[in-house]
Parts: structure tokens; C-alpha cells; sequence
């Protein structure tokens, strides 16, 4: 049992690499899918045809067709259409993989922003136009505001997803954590315990996500005028049955 | 913009791609739908024993089940394959692949169960109460026709899902149809037509069915 | 109050309005004089709310046209078509135009005086000093001054509905229009808020389209009352008249129904 943890211990300025290597996937991936989520979300609601159709054909392609597929077209194809951005295969792996995340769960967070837009009361609506307030301001002052507090939950648990995806990038040349585990595995033997350190270091990101939406959520609901108890603060929220393909 | 249209024939083989389509059809169908199938079939009984569990059992069955099922579902399925694949290195592969996706997919279904039978309104429990219905008449002629009518749509988006999970099974060496892509590929050196291809049988298969689903949501909740 | 300019603030034209299947109003004419207080009174769906939902632009015109001020608003006449104005133009009036809302429908993420000040600033362009100094005068006016920084959600119906009518108020509308106002508040809270709208009638010259179930407070208030039912005017005449003595068997049933 010893002998796991000093391979362990000895692992660990590769484990820490890997852990900043997921990070960095998260991280990237999480923002560029949020403001992808976002502007399509916004666009898949607009009267304008030609904006709601190309929304709705991007948002489709995305969700349509499998996050590894578009890790690997992304990590062999784009090269070939902008040669000079990739030195080395750190770096594509890096791009690729931020890229496809983004993409990927940008396309399935525009259905939360949308649904969460819709379901803000129709009564703000009318009395922005009662006020003559423009489209604009209209979302930005009114509409968002409300809606961020319903999407947070749907967002995080979609984070989640995308933080699970990361585990993937190893097939990309990525060493993330899942890569560090089979590294651990091939030193100790043991199977067991080298992949249940790796599910527990992803757990704990996990759940520090799910602290991190809690907070966000709470503080959310409290400008809009709803207290939140603070016990279900620590609680992971319900993955939402719909949240993901509907 | 222009210059990539030009260095599309550069770029895209069109007997490369008529090679390989054979292969990854074959892939998909022998492999990805069956995996996909047999998954959600677990998933969707497994996750309705875990929501019985957790709804009925006592606190110190349900709660240790609560929360073994949170951490499946918060740690990547990627892990969870390699790690039952070098644990028991004697199983199939695909069987394998099939079991952790059933797993993994379960802690969904389970969720969706929960949440489909709490959307019934009270009112509904209510009013059997007041009709002395038995509590067995109550479940299945009243709560579960209701529960369904939100759970099968959500249900059905889980099997999508599932189905587009189905690649992962490429890291235990599955031959899913991503695998079949990546051996097509790196026989011809000539990735994008493989993946390409790969990418739109998924969306070929995976976007109709969603529309579908769609539909029967719109249908069921027209009551 | 008739005003000493005699176009009308507000005129129905030929005025069609379809949902679907459903026609709610059927060729209706009618016309209020500028500072006029008129009052609507009939059955549900018999297309009053609808009335002011179309002057205030959350309805289209299905066929026929709508004058303020003796100007076409949303769709005109060019040459024999029938064409929608441009957004733009729309706007340019629509914000003489104020509403009410059953519901009140205060945003839930601003304090009261952000609620009063959005508008003005961000639409007439005020100076926040400006819009900052209308507002408390108008809290002073429904009684609500200490509530400045206050929570939309912690204040009771009948206080949220007087900020809605503050809100609507800095704006200067021209034309105020309110959408059974009371109807959503507790018996108790009915009061402060008709004591507010009877301010409004008796201090300014603001135009006033009323619907409401509040019978007495419509006797004391309106100029005129307009009785509707499926979509047309069925009685038209001053309060006093209409209420002790309905012309139409329709309207008699109402009444007797209602009070």
C-alpha cells in the first residue's frame, strides 16, 4: 500500500502538470462555450429569419454530432487551414480541444439561454415596451438579469459535462489527468487505486464547480429579490432532466 | 476565405472518401448502435432501481446510494472505462464499454424518473386520497400515465446523448466508428475525410431522431 | 375636461383585431379628446384589454388605423396601401404613452427609484440629477417617499402598484393607460391606489383610458363610460347617465350583474 503512495508522491509535479493541463481545457473551453451560449442563445429568439436560421443550423450541427469527432476534425483538419498556428502538438491539442469543447457545449448551452430568456415573466416584457425601452436595454437591464438566475444550475451542470470531456484530450496528445492516472497505473499496478485517485481528483474539481454555481446562483436570485437557504449551498443540483439534447 | 475554397480538392479526396464509407457504416451499425441500445436499456432499468431506491428505502440505504451515484455521474466516463478496463482485463471490451455507459447513464435516467413523477401535481394525490383509491391504483392508473408524459421525451434525449458518448468507448479499444475513422485515416495519412464522414453519420443519425423526440414531447403535452 | 384643441388624442379608425380564429374587435370607431378620462366597462373578452394593449404597441392592428394627435401610429396610408411606420417613428410616440399593468410588473432586479429612473434616462435622455429629483417628487405624490432604496418584493400589492404608476408617471406621458389596476390587490390595498389615480385625474391634463370593475371610482372619475361587449361599443354616454339609466338591455344586465 505504501509503495502506491510513494509512486504517487513521486508522480506528483506530473499529476500538478496534468491538473493545470485539465484547467486549462476547462477553463478555455467553459468560457468560449458561455459566450457562444450566449450569442446564439440571444439570436436563436430574434424575429430577424436569417439570424434565428443560421442560430438554429449551428446550434443543431453542434449538438448533432459527437464531442471526439469534433475533438479529432478540429485537432487533424484545422492545422491544414491555418498551418502556421501550430508548432507543436502541445499546443494543437490545446487549441483543438478548447475549441471543440467550446463548440460543443456552446451549442447545448444555447438551449439553456434561450429556454431561461423565454421563461422570464411576459409582464417584464410588456412594460419595457411600455416604457419605450429599447430592444437593447430591454435584454441587457431587464430580461438577462432574470434569466441568469434560472440558467445557472442547467450552465453549471453542463460545465460539469465539459469537465468530463476533458478526459478525452489525452487522445489528443493532451497530459491532463486521466493520461497522469494511466501513467500512475503502469507504475503501481494497480488499477484500483490509480484511477481512484484520478476519479477523486476529478470529483473534487467537480464539486468545487458545483460551490462555485451555488454562490453564483444564490447572489443571482438575492439581486432579484429571492432568499436562498443556505444549507443547499453545498448541495450539487439535480441535473436537469432537459437541460442537455432537448 | 477564398483561399480555402481553392485548397479544398488540396485538402478533400473524394475516392478516399468513398473508401472509407463502407467501413465506418459497418462500425456504426455493428458497434455504436448496438453499444447505444443495449446501454440505454440498462440505464433506463437501473436508473429506475436507484429512483426507487432513493424514494423509498430507508434514509441509510438511500442515502450512501445517493451519493455513490453523484460521484459516477461527476467523474468522467473516460476514467471510469479505463478504469473497470485494466481492472478486469479479462472482459470484452465492448460489454465493457456497454456496462459503464448503462452505469453512467443510469444516474440521469434516475434523476429524470425522480423528476417526472415529482412534476405531478399534488393536487392529483390529493384528489385519489379523497376517492379512498388504493395506493397501487394510485401509481399506476393516475401518478405514472402523468409521470410519463415528461419522463419518455427526456428519456429519449438521454439516449441521443448516450449514442454521441459512444467514441469514448474508443479509449478501451471498442472498434466504434470514431476508431474505425482514426484506422481509415491513419492508413491513408488522410484524416479529414474519415472524420468528416464519422462526424455526419452522427449528425445524420443523432438530428431526425431529436426532432422525433421533439414531436412526441409536443404530443404528450398537449393534455 | 375638454382641452381647447379639438383633435383628438386617441382615434380608432375602422379598427379589426384577430387572433387567430377569434375576431375581438370588429370595425370599431371611436374617438378621446385630449384630457378626456374615459372608461371601459364589459364582460371579459369583450376586447377592452385589447383596446389598450393595441395604443400601446403590444398588439398589431390586424386591419384598420390608429390616430394620437391626429397623426396615423403604426400603420398608415401611403397612396391606396396600407403600410406598418418604421420602428423609429413608433417610437417617437409611443413614449407619450404610458401603461399600468394588472400585475404590476415592477422589475424585480432594481430598487424602486431604479425602477422610476430607467426610462427617463435611458430613453428621454435625462440627466440622472434630473431624473433622480422627478422621482422622489413622484414618490411624494403616491406616498411612498421612505421606500426609495426599497425591494420591489418586500413591498405589499397596493405599494407596488403606486411605484408602477410612478414609474409610468415620470415618462410625462400624454396619454395613461390602465389595465384593471386594482384588480390583482388585496380589497384593503384597493383604495390607496384609486386615491392616487384620482389625484392624477383631478391635478393634471393627462389623457385617461380606464378599464376597470371599480364602479364608483369610475363614476367619480370619468368624463365618459363605454360600455363594451364582443368586441363593439354597445353604449357610449357620461357616467351619471349610463350608470342610472343604461339605454341598452345589455348594459342594464351588466350592471345589475356587477353592482
Amino acid at each position: 500500500m505504501s509503495d502506491n503512495f510513494d509512486a504517487l508522491a513521486a508522480l506528483w509535479p506530473r499529476f500538478l502538470d496534468g491538473i493545470v493541463a485539465t484547467l486549462q481545457l476547462t477553463v478555455g473551453g467553459s468560457v468560449l462555450a458561455f459566450v457562444l451560449a450566449a450569442a446564439l442563445g440571444i439570436a436563436a429568439r430574434q424575429d430577424n429569419l436569417l439570424v434565428r436560421g443560421g442560430a438554429r443550423v449551428v446550434i443543431e450541427f453542434f449538438r448533432g454530432t459527437s464531442l471526439l469527432v469534433q475533438l479529432f476534425w478540429f485537432f487533424y483538419v484545422l492545422p491544414l487551414f491555418f498551418p502556421g498556428l501550430f508548432e507543436n502538438r502541445e499546443v494543437a491539442g490545446l487549441v483543438a480541444g478548447i475549441v471543440g469543447l467550446g463548440l460543443n457545449y456552446g451549442a447545448y448551452g444555447a438551449e439553456v439561454v434561450r429556454g431561461a430568456l423565454n421563461s422570464v415573466p411576459r409582464g417584464q416584457y410588456e412594460a419595457s415596451v411600455a416604457l419605450s425601452l429599447s430592444p437593447t436595454r430591454r435584454l441587457f437591464r431587464i430580461i438577462w438579469p432574470q434569466a441568469w438566475a434560472i440558467m445557472i444550475p442547467s450552465l453549471s451542470n453542463l460545465g460539469i459535462m465539459l469537465l468530463k470531456g476533458t478526459a478525452v484530450a489525452s487522445v489528443i496528445y493532451m497530459q491532463d489527468i486521466t493520461f497522469v492516472g494511466g501513467v500512475l497505473r503502469q507504475r503501481t499496478n494497480d488499477t484500483f487505486f490509480s484511477y481512484g485517485v484520478t476519479m477523486v481528483m476529478y470529483f473534487l474539481i467537480a464539486y468545487l464547480l458545483v460551490l462555485v454555481a451555488n454562490a453564483a446562483e444564490a447572489r443571482a436570485k438575492r439581486r432579484v429579490g429571492i432568499e436562498v437557504p443556505a444549507r443547499s449551498l453545498f448541495r450539487p443540483r439535480a441535473a436537469r432532466t432537459q437541460g442537455v439534447s432537448a | 476565405m477564398t483561399g480555402l475554397l481553392d485548397r479544398f480538392d488540396e485538402i478533400w479526396n473524394w475516392d478516399y472518401a468513398a473508401a472509407a464509407l463502407p467501413q465506418l457504416l459497418e462500425a456504426f451499425l455493428r458497434v455504436t448502435l448496438l453499444a447505444t441500445v443495449l446501454g440505454s436499456v440498462i440505464a433506463a432499468v437501473l436508473g429506475l432501481v436507484v429512483a426507487f431506491v432513493r424514494r423509498s428505502a430507508p434514509a441509510f440505504v438511500a442515502k450512501p446510494v445517493h451519493w455513490v451515484m453523484e460521484f459516477v455521474r461527476m467523474t468522467p466516463i473516460v476514467v471510469q472505462l479505463l478504469f473497470v478496463y485494466y481492472a478486469f482485463t479479462s472482459w470484452d471490451p465492448l460489454w465493457i464499454g456497454i456496462g459503464v455507459l448503462g452505469l453512467h447513464y443510469a444516474t440521469y435516467m434516475a434523476e429524470v424518473y425522480r423528476s417526472g413523477i415529482d412534476n405531478v401535481p399534488k393536487g392529483q394525490w390529493e384528489a385519489a386520497t379523497a376517492l379512498s383509491l388504493p395506493r397501487k391504483r394510485t401509481w399506476t392508473r393516475i401518478v405514472i400515465p402523468q409521470a410519463l408524459r415528461t419522463t419518455v421525451p427526456a428519456l429519449g434525449t438521454w439516449v441521443i446523448s448516450m449514442f454521441k458518448d459512444t467514441p469514448f468507448l474508443f479509449v478501451i479499444t471498442v472498434p466504434e466508428l470514431v476508431n474505425a475513422a482514426q484506422n481509415v485515416g491513419s492508413r491513408t495519412f488522410s484524416y479529414v475525410e474519415a472524420f468528416t464522414l464519422a462526424g455526419l453519420i452522427f449528425l445524420a443519425a443523432s438530428y431526425p431522431t431529436s426532432i422525433l423526440v421533439r414531436k412526441l414531447e409536443n404530443r404528450l403535452a398537449r393534455y | 375636461m375638454p382641452a381647447t384643441d379639438s383633435t383628438p388624442a386617441i382615434r380608432f379608425e375602422n379598427v379589426v383585431k384577430r387572433f387567430g380564429d377569434n375576431t375581438v374587435l370588429d370595425d370599431l370607431n371611436f374617438s378621446v379628446a385630449k384630457g378626456e378620462r374615459v372608461t371601459l366597462i364589459g364582460p371579459s373578452g369583450s376586447g377592452k384589454t385589447t383596446i389598450l394593449r393595441l395604443v400601446m404597441t403590444l398588439e398589431e392592428l390586424t386591419d384598420g388605423y390608429i390616430y394620437i394627435d391626429g397623426e396615423p401610429f403604426t400603420y398608415e396610408r401611403r397612396g391606396d396601401r396600407r403600410v406598418r411606420q418604421k420602428q423609429k417613428d413608433i417610437n417617437r410616440v409611443s413614449t407619450k404613452i404610458g401603461m399600468v399593468f394588472q400585475q404590476f410588473n415592477l422589475f424585480p432586479n432594481m430598487t424602486v427609484l431604479e425602477n422610476i429612473v430607467e426610462a427617463p434616462i435611458h430613453v428621454l435622455g435625462q440627466s440622472r440629477e434630473q431624473a433622480h429629483e422627478r422621482a422622489h417628487e413622484l414618490l411624494a405624490l403616491v406616498g411612498l417617499s421612505d421606500k426609495a432604496d426599497a425591494h420591489p418584493t418586500r413591498l405589499s400589492g397596493g405599494q407596488q402598484q403606486r411605484v408602477a404608476i410612478a414609474r409610468a408617471l415620470a415618462m410625462d406621458p400624454e396619454i395613461l393607460l390602465l389595465d384593471e389596476v386594482t384588480s390583482a390587490l388585496d380589497p384593503e390595498l384597493v383604495g390607496e391606489v384609486l386615491q392616487v389615480l384620482r389625484g392624477i385625474a383631478e391635478n393634471t391634463d393627462i389623457t385617461m383610458l380606464i378599464v376597470t370593475h371599480e364602479m364608483q371610482f369610475a363614476q367619480e372619475v370619468s368624463d365618459r363610460v363605454m360600455m363594451f361587449d364582443r368586441g363593439r361599443v354597445i353604449e357610449d354616454a357620461p357616467p351619471r347617465d349610463l350608470f342610472s339609466d343604461p339605454q341598452q338591455e345589455r348594459t342594464r344586465a351588466f350592471l345589475q350583474a356587477v353592482l
